[in-house]
């Protein structure tokens, strides 16, 4: 299948600082990271026609972040689906300039979660009533690593995965955040304890959270956000930077069935759609940006994409596979320092679009040589009960 | 937070209504579809097998199967703070539901909860409903 070249990144800006301290607002942060990203681009407002929101600085956000930014796109989008929001963003855009509606569009992202500590992880639930589904759930106390922890355990008993081979996601992306500035200062701002590279026994022996997850297998929280623009060919030609082109999208859900799979995600659906519209296998990709809310996200995904066959996960990440500079081992993983390190404001997806678009154009703290083809996938929503899946396959002229 | 409580579901939600007021009785009770036979779980109005929606409650012998499980050693939730650590599970119902529940009745959650392990419901009761929590069989 031809690789189908209609739109691409032109425009990336990751927001500095994870610990705002209270100085600026969710609003402020999308602002900055889009102009940022615009000009990254070498594009201005002016030159925005679409715009793609996940809502998660105001209600209506369709109309309110136009009027905040100054801009009147013909295409307005509002998509919603927690952390793989962006990758749906980046899906549609695509989809949108394609159909010759659009010519650039701008993704926004911006979060002081940190600042307003958020218990995001271990808040527990709340009282019932939101919908059937959380009426029937919410009395348990399940926080939302244990969500995530009933995954894990259920992938040990099925396949034999163990703790130690889930710390292997930890370690890698520990050692690519120790080579990010910006993750250091991070981990720094945000009081983490010991910031070094990690060891699989530092993993495993750190504090249990949810059984069978430990601290250091859960991501951070942070403040945050960032901006992608996404332009058309005849744009993207022009552009400050060389494009990354979006070769290939998926989308999908997954919730909880009766005798349903709890260790098969959403991406076994999107996946494979993506690849195919791409006309990549998984075994040509260099980069793998894949949400790690925690360590058992991404061991669930990586199989779920196909880099192993499922259940192989545990055994196939040993050994360090997935740092940066074994490539020849498979992807690279988060090279940024992922969620857990790096940056996880809430909704981290337009991370990974950010960090593949820089390592496809050589700009990557961890650079793998010669990178030519990433995949960004966001995981929105909760891994052991429901949530949606988008897959995003990118390539370099 | 001596007082604090347990999150109690809505008894007035629309599509679980009748599975909450069921509990008031202690009875555990599941939906399956008269035209196609598909066991819906949760409750729905209408039937995610076919079309319909002639829905009929049927009463769950309240025995059934640790799916998978964890223990929570950490919450800043005021009720379930003072509970840690705390089993969490899903448990297949013998009859086909899968439900979220939390496993009692054990001395360390940590070793004495397993995946596969048979479970009956054990009811804590509320004023307007019960809570159907479950313990090893
Ligand atoms: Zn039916």
């Amino acid at each position: 299948m031809a690789r189908e070249r209609s739109a691409a990144i032109v425009g990336i800006h990751e927001y500095p600082s994870r610990d705002v301290e209270g100085t600026v607002s969710p609003l402020q942060i999308k602002a900055e990271c889009a102009a940022k990203a615009l000009a990254d681009a070498g594009l201005a407002w002016r030159d925005v026609d679409a715009v793609y929101d996940a809502s998660e600085g105001g209600p209506m956000s369709g109309l309110s972040i136009c009027e905040y930014f100054g801009v009147k796109p013909n295409v307005i989008d509002t998509t919603n689906v927690g952390g793989s929001s962006y990758e749906y963003h980046a899906a549609h855009a695509r989809r949108d300039i394609a159909a010759g509606k659009a010519r650039v569009a701008l993704l926004t992202y911006g979060s002081t979660a940190h600042s307003n500590a958020f218990a995001i992880g271990v808040g527990g639930r709340g009282g019932g009533g939101v919908g059937p589904a959380d009426n029937m759930e919410s009395f348990t106390g399940m926080t939302l690593v244990a969500n995530y922890a009933m995954v894990a355990r259920r992938h040990m008993h099925q396949y034999g995965t163990t703790s130690e081979q889930l710390a292997e996601i930890s370690v890698a992306t520990r050692l690519h955040a120790m080579r990010n500035p910006e993750a250091v200062a991070a981990m720094t701002a945000l009081e983490f304890l010991d910031i070094r590279e990690t060891t699989i026994a530092d993993v495993v022996n750190s504090r249990v959270i949810a059984d069978p997850l430990h601290l250091l297998e859960c991501c951070m929280i942070s403040d945050g956000g960032g901006a992608v623009v996404i332009a058309a060919p005849e744009v993207a030609r022009d552009c400050a930077k060389p494009p990354v082109w979006i070769l290939g999208t998926g989308e999908a859900t997954k919730y909880p069935e009766n005798g349903g799979d709890i260790t098969v995600s959403a991406a076994t659906q999107s996946g494979p759609a993506a690849f195919a519209e791409a006309g990549v296998r998984p075994s040509e990709i260099d980069i793998a940006m894949i949400y790690d809310s925690f360590s058992i996200t991404v061991l669930t995904i990586l199989e779920d994409l196909g880099f192993c066959p499922k259940g192989e996960g545990g055994r196939w990440v040993a050994g360090g596979r997935l740092r940066f500079d074994r490539p020849k081992d498979g992807p690279a993983l988060n090279t940024d320092g992922g969620g857990l390190s790096s940056n996880h404001p809430g909704m981290r997806g337009i991370f990974l679009l950010i960090e593949a678009a820089r390592q496809l154009r050589g700009e990557s703290c961890s650079q793998v040589n010669g990178a030519k083809l990433a995949v960004a996938h966001g995981n929105g929503g909760m891994l052991g009960s429901r949530h949606c899946a988008g897959t995003v396959v990118l390539g370099r002229n | 937070m001596a007082d604090a409580k347990r999150p109690l579901p809505n008894p007035n939600e629309y599509d679980t209504r009748e599975f909450w007021a069921a509990t008031k009785e202690q009875k555990l009770v599941y939906q399956q579809c008269d035209h196609c036979g598909t066991v819906v779980f949760h409750p729905r109005r209408h039937c995610t097998g076919c079309l319909g929606n002639a829905l009929s409650w049927r009463e769950a012998a309240g025995t059934g199967t640790v799916y998978t499980f964890s223990v929570v050693r950490q919450s800043y939730h005021p009720f379930f703070r003072a509970q840690v650590p705390y089993a969490v599970a899903w448990i297949d119902l013998d009859e086909g539901p899968r439900i979220l529940s939390n496993i009692i009745g054990v001395a360390d959650p940590a070793k004495d909860v397993a995946i596969g392990q048979r479970v009956t419901v054990v009811w804590e009761p509320h004023e307007d409903l019960s809570i159907p929590l479950f313990r090893p069989a």
